[in-house]
């Protein structure tokens, strides 16, 4: 499957055997991968497949593990972005870091070295604008521009250092489709100067449209190396979530029991520049059953558990109604009154607060806990649950009552989801359980959410690990763009499907569902 | 080559609580270096600065008196700080608390008006200090407009309303012209705690400020609001915290108590309304409550201390003729080397050489 790309010398540049071990999770285990000299080459693959710790490291952002990289065939160390800059790697990431009440051109002078001066840059800037179609006016202020725009700033500064290698961090998820096409026009243009791209997205069609060459990544590791012209979007997408064939459960269809949980035609627009809007969620989650909610992240996940959490509220209150009541105008203490409760996927500043203790932390779901009293703490009350949490799952804790951060990740999961399953809610909403969690503690919650719908409760899953979700999960939406799909028994979903909906092309594909 | 923080894994509780101990003298030996440039002697200066008005009953008295309004205000800034919301404009908010209540105090002048004066007059100086710095929290959360800016340049507005006030309105028509209003009725005048002498009971109300928020912050519910969302503004937010209402409080609590200390200044201590009556209370508190970091016990010992440099900086100023502004310059070194202290004690410096450094 091997695309043949011709060339004469060594590649621009060669990644062997690159792993990145964090703790007990290996972000990057043995990566091969080789670019050439004017390649377009990408990099595919589902968000915590690696795609990001495997740039970073190549940019000098963070250091590998093992393994080494060859530049024009020469082994090199990168240990900083400056040096990777100097080397000829150019990096455009995907949240722009520019001055906002800067002009365009005075943002370009402050991240380059001391030799420009604003005039060069101006001088440089309309240059490169002519010559790549980048038009940008230097003295506009950038909080005027569009992200396209402003992503173009971005750009032109790395231009500006003439790469050799330009690596674009999912450069459309900001994009207008226009814009989009833009964009793709002046990166053939690069490319056919020489300059190489490595162009990291799960987007097929665009990848499609610009690269020969597309490595996937699956779990940490290279899964295959292929031109994705010659690739069907179904094989593409069973490469990037996972073998195809004999993993459907056939599990005995479970017994409906009450509502406990239905959003109803919910919509709400994005909450800033990089954010989703929800279009027309619709969903019902009943007792003793876990719904998943499967998606490559930024698909509107984190926008949709802002919905049910209440941490954003509704426009109307019908749109979310838990245990029956209609809820969707209100905050996220009057749900947990209705006995919901919520994980978000951030563990350390939205679940937890790092420098506080356990006992402190157990006071952020205080709504619904006994851990205070007409306003006062209930200090040895709120250790009491501490200690129960870390008994009940099994919390490893290097003294007895430590601030958040000093927890492992997996063991700081295990804490803040006990912390809400331990006064067994009627619903539990948890997005992402086990993100960059050990195998051990992934094992362990899962078991706890799938227990907790068996005693009765209503367990909402959001999780970009289809693994996990094909494991818990009795029913199954997909959402992708800030809509959901139907809502299917997880026995009807095939991984081809649900990775058809993932990327988008399950309608254009037509029938899909209906495997 | 760059210097790097790395925080410590462990950090001993002996090193934090040394660490002011340590920050104090090293800022004393930063200001004795430039009292000695200057041509003096620092040891000389170290007396007339720090044991001379530990060995005056006097200036005991003074130094209590002194603290007072910074220990008051800095209390107030400790409920916004530990939420990471930047009152500055406390000076303002004294000012304020000072003119409405000093408006009661001139409309009783020279009545028969009883008991109830002085209750309603330190009522409406919280109210007005309250009023004062609802409008910076009022604009952060209605229109997103940065409190700093907003809270510092009420300050200037306060104190010009004050001066136009004195020089206008208010001021006493028997004054020989000077801009001031008349002195305060008895009735309208803050008693000293005891009959001799001059520590007001605006030092009670200091004390109190001081225990209650000890139990506000410490154990209840709101302490805790405020707590995470200085250090954790999204999972306050999780928590069920609104982040506007916990701005509009302590904006409230800060600007109310900063009232009091400004009634009480000028009711139990220059007695009259004048175009200044702080010698820069409001700013020196934000000092104050680092220095006691951000701890209501921590804040009165910080305020005695801060009070000993401005005592101290007076007499340098009569006997050693050194300029008044090198008090504050050590005021700053002060609160610099504390913060630094504080840094040191959690993190450890690393030399980062070119090229990792590893």
């Amino acid at each position: 499957m091997k695309a043949d790309v011709s060339s004469s010398g060594p590649p621009l540049v060669e990644l062997k055997g690159i792993s990145k071990r964090y703790g007990d999770l290996l972000a990057n285990d043995g990566i091969d991968l080789s670019i050439e000299p004017g390649e377009i080459h990408a990099l595919l693959g589902e968000n915590g497949a690696g795609k990001s710790t495997l740039v970073k490291i190549l940019y000098g952002v963070i250091e590998p593990s093992a393994g080494e990289i060859l530049w024009e065939g020469r082994p090199v160390a990168i240990g900083s972005p400056v040096e990777a800059r100097a080397l000829g790697l150019g990096m455009v990431f995907q949240h722009f870091s520019l001055f906002d009440e800067m002009t365009v051109a005075e943002n370009i002078a402050v991240a380059l070295s001391g030799e420009w001066s604003l005039a060069t840059v101006r001088g440089r800037l309309s240059e490169i604008s002519r010559t790549y179609g980048l038009v940008l006016d230097a003295d506009r202020a950038v909080w005027t521009l569009s992200a396209g725009e402003r992503q173009r700033i971005e750009i032109v500064r790395c231009l500006l250092q003439n790469p050799r290698l330009l690596i674009l961090d999912e450069p459309t998820s900001v994009l207008t489709p226009q814009e989009s096409e833009h964009l793709f026009v002046t990166l053939d243009k690069l490319s056919a100067e020489g300059c190489s791209i490595l162009y990291i997205s799960h987007k097929l069609e665009e990848v499609r449209r610009l690269c020969r060459r597309a490595t996937i990544l699956r779990a940490g590791r290279v899964v295959a190396t292929i031109d994705p012209r010659a690739s069907t979007a179904r094989e593409i997408a069973a490469l990037m979530v996972g073998s195809e064939v004999g993993e459907i459960r056939t599990d005995a269809p479970h017994v409906p029991q009450e509502e406990v949980l239905r959003v109803d035609h919910l919509g709400m627009p994005p909450a800033g520049l990089h954010g989703q809007a929800l279009k027309d969620i619709n969903l019902v989650a009943r007792a003793g059953e876990v719904v998943g909610i499967a998606g490559v992240a930024g698909n509107g996940q984190s926008e949709l558990f802002a919905a049910l959490s209440g941490e954003r509220l509704a426009e109307r209150a019908d749109a979310i109604a838990i245990a029956g009541r209609a809820c969707g105008t209100a905050g996220i203490d009057a749900r947990r009154r209705l006995a919901a409760a919520f994980v978000p996927e951030e563990r350390l500043g939205h679940a937890a607060a790092p420098t506080h203790r356990l006992s402190e932390n157990t006071l952020i779901s205080h709504a619904a806990t006994e851990v205070s009293r007409s306003g006062f703490i209930l200090v040895s009350a709120a250790k009491r649950l501490a200690r129960s949490i870390i008994k009940s799952f099994d919390v490893r804790t290097p003294e007895g009552d430590p601030q958040a951060r000093k927890l492992s990740g997996g063991n700081l999961q295990k804490f803040v989801i006990g912390r809400e399953i331990i006064r067994k809610p009627k619903l539990l909403v948890v997005d992402q359980p086990t993100w960059g969690v050990d195998a051990g503690a992934a094992r362990l919650i899962r078991q706890a959410l799938v227990d907790l719908a068996r005693e009765g409760s209503a367990v909402v899953v959001v999780s970009q690990d289809l693994d996990e979700l094909f494991e818990v999960a009795d029913q199954m939406a997909v959402i992708h763009q800030g809509r959901l799909s139907p809502l299917k028994p997880i026995g009807e979903w095939t991984r081809e499907a649900v990775g058809l909906e993932m990327l988008g092309v399950a309608q254009a594909q037509g029938g899909a569902h209906a495997v | 080559m760059r210097f790097e923080l790395m925080p410590r894994t462990s950090v001993s509780p002996v090193a934090r609580a040394l660490a002011p101990v340590v920050a104090f003298i090293i800022s004393f030996l930063i200001a004795g270096f430039v009292i000695w440039l200057m041509g003096r002697s620092p040891i000389a200066a170290f007396d007339v600065y720090v044991l001379q008005p530990l060995s005056d009953p006097w200036s005991l008295q003074e130094l209590l008196v002194k603290a007072t309004p910074m220990a008051l205000i800095a209390i107030g800034l400790s409920y916004c700080f530990r939420a990471n919301l930047w009152n500055i404009g406390a000076e303002g908010q004294y000012v304020m608390g000072a003119v409405l209540g000093g408006w009661l105090a001139l409309n009783t002048h020279g009545t028969e008006a009883g008991f109830w004066v002085l209750p309603l007059m330190l009522t409406l100086g919280i109210i007005g200090g309250a009023l004062y710095g609802l409008i910076p929290a009022f604009l952060k959360t209605r229109f997103g407009v940065n409190e700093i800016l907003t809270s510092l340049m009420l300050v200037y507005v306060a104190q010009l309303a004050l001066d136009y006030l004195v020089r206008g309105p208010w001021r006493d028509p028997k004054g020989f012209n000077f801009p001031q209003s008349v002195t305060f009725d008895p009735s309208a005048t803050l008693p000293p705690i005891l009959e001799s002498g001059r520590v007001h009971y605006g030092f009670v109300f200091a004390v109190i400020a001081v225990l209650v928020t000890a139990v506000i912050l410490g154990r209840t519910l709101f302490g805790y609001r405020l707590k995470l969302t200085g250090d954790a503004p999204r999972a306050a937010r999780f928590a069920g915290f609104n982040s506007s209402a916990t701005t509009m409080t302590v904006f409230a609590v800060s600007g109310g108590l900063a009232g009091l200390a400004g009634i009480s200044e000028v009711s139990g201590q220059i007695g009259q309304l004048q175009p200044s009556i702080s010698p820069g209370y409001g700013f020196t508190a934000i000092t104050v409550a680092f220095l006691g970091r951000l701890n209501p016990l921590g804040i009165l010992v910080a305020a005695l201390v801060v009070a000993l440099t401005f005592i101290g900086g007076e007499s340098a100023q009569i006997l050693l003729k050194l300029p008044l502004d090198l008090t504050q310059a050590f005021q700053g070194i002060l609160l610099l080397c504390v913060l630094a202290a504080d840094a040191l004690v959690s993190y450890r410096i690393r030399l980062v050489t070119r090229g990792g450094g590893k």
